[in-house]
């Protein structure tokens, strides 16, 4: 009964938010709502006692996709008004695809037929089992489905290829830390070390320069040798 | 049946809504008790104490997006990885070895983007 | 009253004693421990901390709450509202709803789920958002900026943790956090796995924006970061927000490496001292550290930490996953 009660709550406020998603001004607002649109399914996959692929839809959908979009989405500068200039010249177009796709969904829920086991699955969606919804999946995934996993796996190399290839133009010449090199530099560019306590006049630094001397600046003075590599 | 597993989520609805009434008492009890003044001065963005030079977007910034993408294709694979933890007593070697192969795919990806160049400067 | 407890009625009562009986005193550490940073960062730097309100300072962080309640809070022109005020609640809740999940003694986990370290993992992927629509609400560049970075950082070091907890997970065979922590019941796993305590406990000071890793909210640089525009209660929830993720993050690495609420030597005199007791003491001990890390450490530059969570993080935990994965595989060793 309560099951019953809050898969009625979680999907209402699923469909809720999903409509707002597309329906939303501001795109911002769009991906808040789509972040909640996942965590009621989330909740739905709980109810039906998928408790590992709820946690995995918040982690990876909310913590890494929707985080994504959100970065994206609030980077990017949007121009309302342009972009609903066109609504009003792509409206039939718009009405006609609408109308077929809705036609489409018609036809399938009417030839939807149950069948014989579902009643009881609905009751008891997965049967009480000696192992944990984790362990069950991790019986199956990478020895009967293994052809999948390496598929997906695959999948996820071209996406990350994809996502370089798209992405990253030629940078310029970042003046890039090679630490390696720092630390092996020798004590040549090391910095000196001058007796405490011993003044400029011992040291033979003597600043200003006496006024004769001005004239021919020739060499840069002491201390200034090794200002220049700031990174 | 579903129940016990449900009725061990129950206790976060719990945490949710006594947190979640915890943070509005502070919040609120803030707005109540402070006098609140607002005055255009207070109110402008910091900007160490100049107007505001543009607008708030920056130009975007493709590091931010290559850096979320790489994090969602680890994140997948640590999810793959979950299960294969759990479960790896009972799939042998075969189940062993058809992760490392999948692995090693993600390797080869990863060390194409070393060389690229795509996680550094970030 | 048997029957009343067993009712859904019943259920709730006890839930929500159970629930207060826990937040309370996360709620009370997390002040205290604005206190005990300040007087450690205070010793290290050989000085005092606060010691004017109450003896030895001890009510200092009263001081600060109600100082922080008088505020007035400043919502910036430009700003959107709602979002602005949501952030510091969304931080503060998700620190707080992830302590549901902790065994602070063996049976003591409120929700003691199958899958507690994914919801934990799910906790800390969902942190990343208080503070994005933090930096974004305040339509301020510094803010977002900094909201950005602070992002990109965290979310940087969440992969490395990820494979730190599935190399745990391999010891143990199970995601429920009381069979991690029996698990441990031989050895704590911080021993034979003493590599990734080390990455998980740096990449829990990255997560929680700690010094060396808190370029992004900077004080001297970057100007408070994301949070520059908040002023009294919503900064005061980012900051407990804050110190309460570090005692989650320090709960989590006493859960997965410093074996939980078990005593180091299981023999009379130390199990006298009840297994909460023993949980606290760890905890603190990864706060000091944490907190001996700040004091100890310059900050990280940006680049250099970014550098770090991809190129030398990534690499070693997954070819550690590996290598215990083959380990465990030829010995045998693996749990059931």
């Amino acid at each position: 009964m309560i099951a019953a009660a809050a898969f009625y709550l979680f999907a209402a406020i699923l469909i809720a938010s999903a409509v707002m998603v597309v329906t939303a001004r501001n795109p911002v607002h769009s991906v808040l709502f789509l972040i909640l649109a996942f965590f009621n399914a989330a909740a739905l996959f709980l109810i039906a006692g998928a408790e590992f692929l709820a946690m995995i839809l918040v982690i990876v959908y909310v913590g890494a996709v929707a985080v994504l979009f959100l970065f994206v989405v609030m980077m990017l500068d949007i121009d309302f008004a342009r972009l609903r200039e066109g609504f009003q010249r792509y409206a039939p177009i718009g009405a006609i695809v609408g109308g077929i796709l809705f036609l489409e969904l018609v036809l399938v829920l009417g030839a939807w037929t149950f069948a014989d086991q579902a009643e009881a699955l609905r009751i008891a969606p997965t049967p009480p089992s000696p192992v944990t919804n984790t362990e069950a999946l991790g019986l199956l995934l990478y020895t009967d489905y293994i052809y999948l996993f390496q598929a997906a796996g695959l999948i996820l190399l071209v996406a990350m290829i994809g996502a370089i290839v798209l992405t990253l133009r030629g940078r310029p010449a970042m003046r890039r830390q090679n630490i390696a090199v720092q630390i092996a530099r020798s004590g040549s560019v090391a910095a000196e070390k001058v007796p405490v306590g011993a003044g400029i006049r011992e040291l033979g630094i003597r600043r200003p320069p006496p006024p004769e001397e001005t004239r021919r600046l020739a060499e840069p003075a002491h201390g200034e040798a090794d200002h220049g590599e700031r990174h | 049946m579903t129940q016990p597993l449900l009725a061990d989520y129950f206790p976060i609805l719990v945490f949710l809504a006594i947190a979640g009434g915890i943070a509005l008492a502070m919040v609120g009890g803030s707005l109540l008790l402070a006098r609140q003044k607002p005055d255009p001065e207070k109110l402008s963005a910091y900007e160490c104490g100049f107007e505001p030079f543009d607008d708030t977007r920056r130009r975007f910034d493709v590091r931010f997006y290559l850096v979320a993408i790489l994090f969602i294709i680890f994140d997948l694979e640590v999810a793959f990885l979950f299960p294969w933890a759990v479960a790896l007593g009972d799939i042998g070697w075969f189940g062993f070895w058809s992760m490392m192969a999948f692995l090693g795919v993600l390797t080869i990806g990863f060390i194409y983007e070393w060389r690229k160049g795509a996680l550094d400067w970030e | 009253m048997d029957g009343f407890l067993a009712s859904p009625a019943g259920v709730l009562v006890i839930t929500v004693a159970q629930t207060l009986a826990l937040l309370v005193p996360v709620l009370i550490a997390v002040a205290y421990l604005t206190w005990a940073e300040r007087k450690v960062l205070a010793a290290i730097q050989l000085r005092k901390g606060p010691n004017v309100v109450g003896p030895f300072g001890l009510l200092q962080p009263f001081a600060d709450a109600i100082k922080m309640l008088m505020k007035e809070t400043v919502i910036p022109s430009g700003a959107n509202r709602l979002l602005f005020i949501m952030a510091p609640m969304l931080t503060f809740l998700l620190a707080m709803v992830a302590w549901a999940v902790i065994p602070v003694q063996d049976g003591w986990a409120i929700a003691d789920i199958n899958v507690g370290i994914l919801y934990l993992f799910a906790i800390s992927s969902l942190g990343v958002y208080g503070i994005i629509i933090a930096g974004w609400a305040s339509n301020s560049k510094y803010a977002f900026l900094g909201a950005l970075r602070s992002a990109a950082q965290m979310v940087s070091y969440e992969v490395s943790i990820g494979f730190v907890i599935v190399t745990v997970l391999l010891c143990v065979g199970s995601l429920n956090l009381t069979q991690i922590v029996r698990a441990q019941e031989s050895v704590w796993f911080f021993i034979p796995l003493f590599p990734m305590f080390v990455i998980f406990f740096i990449s829990a000071l990255a997560e929680t924006n700690r010094a060396p890793f808190d370029l992004p909210e900077g004080e001297s640089e970057l100007v408070a970061g994301f949070f520059v525009e908040y002023s009294s209660m919503s900064f005061a929830l980012f900051f407990l927000g804050e110190y309460a993720n570090m005692i989650l993050m320090s709960a989590l690495a006493t859960i997965l490496f410093l074996g939980g609420w078990l005593p180091p030597i299981n023999a009379e005199p130390f199990t006298w001292i009840p297994g909460f007791v023993w949980f606290a003491l760890k905890v603190a001990l990864c706060l000091f550290v944490f907190i001996w890390a700040r004091a100890t450490f310059p900050r990280y530059r940006y680049d250099q930490l970014m550098r770090l969570g991809w190129k030398v993080f990534l690499p070693f935990s997954l070819f550690w996953l590996v290598l215990t994965a083959g380990v465990l595989k030829l010995t045998g060793w693996l749990p059931a």
